[in-house]
């Protein structure tokens, strides 16, 4: 245990130095998307249609958006900096010449993501409360899914990261995987919505999960399957992608 | 046997179908300065890597510091310091942040890292970088900086993979003076280098590699009067010329080695051997008479010089 914290500690440390930018862009952010999409667009569907799901499509959109939030700073915080550790910086090749191991790397990597998610999502809460987007409450118990959804994407973009030469790959992933993901998972509208085929594609992806399980916390409503099974998903997510990122760092630092 | 710090025997290191260490042996003995001589890919860092316990090795045996390093990796390599041969610094911590995060990954408590930082930074002549991001040093310093990060949990044995590289002459010095110190102090160190005068400078002991074998080892002067001359004279020639002075040069030299743009003449004397040479008439248009080095060595074993 202690020493799948020195990761850890070192992302914490570097993060000190950088923390004022990126708790302002965790601000900015969400206050965008809320005001634009949120109340602005959310005006308009609301005259059209009286709402969505019962409430009003700012309230509907949030916990979504919180979701969304937490997978793009999982797959961010794994991404780059993953790489950079492995190839350009090789703070990962330094640390394995000490008695750490690449399961301590990976793991306190993973713990340190989980932190940054629930920072980002904290700061999320306060500005949808604050632009009466969700209830205190509710916001705060969507925090536990947005974690979970930040590290189901941490685990395998560590793994996917882990494997690459260079940046291209992760370009790509963002615009192929993680934007279309972002669009279609459920956080804008309903899946419903979607062509038949393309609703058990949802279904697979953490995405869906977490939007419904943080939709479900946030306004207090069943989500489509159970509770559990949402959560049972995501974490199984992290288990295969924990796995995965382990074995890739072995495979790949350890010749 | 029993002060040998490292062990290795019929040490072999493949990947695929490609060997970059054949089955190689050698002993470093406590307190020593050991060197590994060679071109670059001649199989020193994939070595220094097995020694370090970061690469598995593929067959034969190794011990290092009484340990075996596939099972008893950590416990190991919390015993080792590395000096690796490209840079791994976290550039968006400072100095002395650097050596804090790594005294952490050896599990040691900030009480007992904090007055090592100082100590360190005095050591390497960086204590007015101290709070300094690592982005801004030149690469001397980095290299400094590395090695005072590798010294952080106090090792018994420094494994140093091309130290030098890259370093201009006077940050070389710097840092050959400060690896010399360590020594002193009961250090024992592996060094990688395809300088010859680093090995000269530092090395008690080394062995030359080539194509992943061992192709020599002893002192560095044991290696000069085993496998050289005393003396050298290298004689240069008009473009074209070269063929036919060396038609006339046989018989000068105990051996004659050509290279491209010149003529090493291997002779207990090499100013004796000059003025025979001028006698026959032979007339370069430049010529240096030296002592022998590891570099001679490493030309006749192998036909091809150190760094190509």
């Amino acid at each position: 245990m202690n020493s799948t914290l020195r990761m850890y500690e070192r992302s914490a440390r570097v993060y000190r130095g950088v923390w004022r930018g990126s708790v302002f862009s965790s601000f900015v952010n969400p206050l965008l998307y809320l005001v634009a999409m949120g109340i602005f667009l959310g005006n308009l569907v609301d005259k059209q249609t009286g709402g969505i799901a019962g409430v009003s499509y700012l309230e509907f959109l949030a916990p979504g958006l919180l979701a969304a939030t937490a997978m793009q700073a999982g797959a961010g915080d794994s991404s780059w900096p993953v790489l950079a550790g492995i190839k350009w910086q090789r703070y990962y090749l330094a640390a394995l010449a000490t008695p750490l191991s690449t399961r301590d790397l990976v793991i306190g990597h993973l713990a340190w993501v989980a932190t940054r998610v629930a920072l980002v999502s904290a700061i999320f809460v306060l500005v949808a409360t604050a632009l009466g987007a969700m209830t205190l409450t509710g916001g705060l118990l969507a925090i536990i899914p947005a974690v979970l959804t930040g590290l189901a994407f941490a685990g395998f973009v560590t793994w996917f990261a882990a494997k690459l030469e260079d940046g291209i790959g992760l370009t790509n992933l963002f615009r192929f995987g993680i934007m279309p993901l972002f669009l279609f998972s459920g956080t804008f509208f309903e899946i419903s919505r979607l062509p038949d085929w393309m609703e058990p594609v949802a279904y697979l992806t953490p995405l869906w999960h977490g939007v419904e399980l943080a939709r479900s916390l946030a306004l207090g409503v069943d989500p489509t399957f159970s509770r559990a099974t949402h959560a049972g998903v995501l974490v199984a997510y992290i288990a295969v992608g924990t796995v995965l990122a382990v074995r890739q760092f072995e495979k790949r630092l350890v010749v | 046997m029993s002060d040998a710090l490292v062990i290795a025997h019929d040490l072999t290191k493949r990947f695929g179908d490609f060997t970059a260490v054949d089955a190689i042996d050698f002993e470093v003995k406590q307190g020593e300065a050991f060197g590994f001589l060679g071109p670059n890919g001649a199989g020193k860092s994939s070595t220094m890597r097995m020694i370090g316990s970061v690469s598995p090795i593929t067959s034969g045996s190794l011990s290092v510091l009484g340990l075996n390093p596939a099972t008893q990796g950590p416990q190991l390599r919390s015993r080792l310091g590395v000096v690796p041969q490209e840079d791994s610094l976290d550039i968006e911590l400072t100095v002395a942040e650097n050596l804090m995060i790594y005294g952490r990954y050896f599990g040691l408590s900030r009480a007992v890292i904090r007055p090592r930082i100082e100590e360190l930074l005095d050591f390497v002549q960086l204590n007015g970088k101290r709070d300094e991001k690592v982005d801004k040093l030149s690469g001397g310093m980095k290299r400094r900086l590395t090695i005072a990060r590798s010294l952080i949990n106090q090792p018994e044995l420094l494994i140093l993979d091309e130290p030098t590289t890259g370093l201009d002459p006077q940050a070389r010095h710097v840092l050959w003076d400060r690896l010399y110190r360590l020594k002193q102090d009961g250090v024992t160190l592996i060094v990688t280098t395809h300088y010859m005068d680093e090995a000269e400078q530092l090395c008690d002991r080394l062995v030359v590699m080539d194509q992943a074998r061992i192709v020599a080892e002893g002192t560095p002067s044991d290696l000069i009067v085993q496998h050289s001359t005393r003396e050298v004279l290298e004689m240069r020639f008009p473009p074209g010329m070269q063929d036919e002075n060396v038609a006339r040069l046989s018989g000068l030299a105990e051996r004659i080695e050509i290279l491209p743009d010149r003529v090493l003449l291997y002779t207990p004397n090499a100013d004796a051997t000059s003025s025979e040479a001028q006698a026959r008439g032979i007339r370069p248009v430049a010529q240096v008479s030296r002592r022998s080095s590891l570099e001679d060595v490493f030309l006749k074993l192998t036909g091809r010089s150190l760094v190509e």
